[in-house]
């Protein structure tokens, strides 16, 4: 009688481990598929400071445009002016390689400690995906620039950057969708009150980055 | 307890086979090192466990070099996929019987 009544604890407890390793082999396969697929790496200060280079170009923009103690809807100078366009030009170079450089090397630092490699399968679907419309949009924009179009600019940068964003967030956060739908609401609106670029830009390339980026870090760091 | 094992598959009983299947149902296509250090196994383990599949026709080698290093790349066949996801029924079944 006590002999059983011991089996069947033994046989309980025995299928109960059983049932526990099975859900947690299932929840393993999820997380692989999940985390191989995803490029993980992407850190989320890094794109506070983005924010905040575009944030610190954009007002430097607007002091060349508007000069410091402008009045409401003066300008001090037009962004046709060859040196205006030259300082704009190298400003938005500078804060383009300053986002560069500190979005790879804190997605670097990031891989390593979580023991992936930065340049694998996932990495490089993500950056191929991102490419096309990336280059697209730069070209775009740079030809516009040549022809001595200027309205457009702003939404351009702003309309490409979100189809590259939501192009690559399969690879990546699922939160990236989101950002890249709203850049491109903001380029399409910048087209629709023109003049007003540099505060779509900002708020685009400057005040987006800072919000998603704490987002990201604070749901996955 | 009468477990219906008709579906569960000995070839996956492996947890690094499992695991390659896993990453290769995800992803069209895997590289070798991108493999070894996802599942952080060692170069023999991950090898052999490939040429199983392989031989199993679940997964397809294609061999190319980059830079003159090989470079070898994986993908999961029609067949692996139907016996990942049958693998993974049985499991789910499994579950559901021991709740029972």
């Amino acid at each position: 009688m006590h002999n059983s009544f011991l089996f069947i604890y033994f046989e309980k407890q025995s299928t109960f481990m059983k049932q526990e390793d099975l859900v947690k082999e299932i929840a393993s396969i999820r997380n692989l598929m999940e985390k191989s697929s995803k490029f993980i790496s992407i850190s989320g200060i890094s794109s506070v400071l983005i924010g905040t280079y575009a944030l610190l170009g954009a007002a430097y923009a607007y002091y060349e445009i508007y000069g410091f103690d402008s009045q409401m809807g003066y300008r001090d100078h037009y962004v046709n002016e060859p040196v205006i366009i030259v300082k704009l030009l190298v400003t938005a170079m500078l804060v383009l390689f300053a986002s560069i450089f500190t979005g790879v090397y804190m997605a670097i630092k990031k891989a390593k400690s979580n023991r992936q490699s930065i340049w694998n399968t996932t990495s490089r679907s993500l950056l191929y995906a991102m490419a096309v419309p990336l280059c697209t949009g730069g070209l775009f924009a740079l030809i516009s620039i040549s022809k001595e179009n200027y309205t457009a600019v702003a939404s351009i940068l702003l309309i490409f950057y979100g189809l590259a964003l939501t192009a690559g967030s399969n690879y990546t956060f699922n939160e990236i969708k989101g950002l890249g739908i709203l850049e491109i609401v903001l380029g399409l609106l910048a087209l629709l009150f023109p003049g007003n670029g540099i505060i779509f830009w900002a708020l685009g390339f400057g005040v987006l980055h800072i919000i998603y980026g704490i987002i990201v870090h604070k749901k996955y760091e | 307890m009468n477990f219906d094992l008709t579906q569960y598959n000995k070839i996956f009983e492996n947890k690094v086979r499992l695991q390659i299947m896993s990453v290769l149902m995800a992803n069209d296509e895997y590289d070798f090192n991108s493999l070894k250090s996802i599942l952080d196994v060692t170069d023999g383990n991950l090898a052999s466990n490939l040429k199983t599949l392989e031989k199993e026709n679940y997964i397809e080698v294609f061999k190319t070099f980059v830079d003159r290093k090989p470079n070898t790349r994986y993908r999961r066949t029609i067949e692996g996929e139907k016996a990942f996801e049958e693998h993974l029924k049985a499991l789910e079944k499994l579950i559901k019987q021991q709740y029972k």
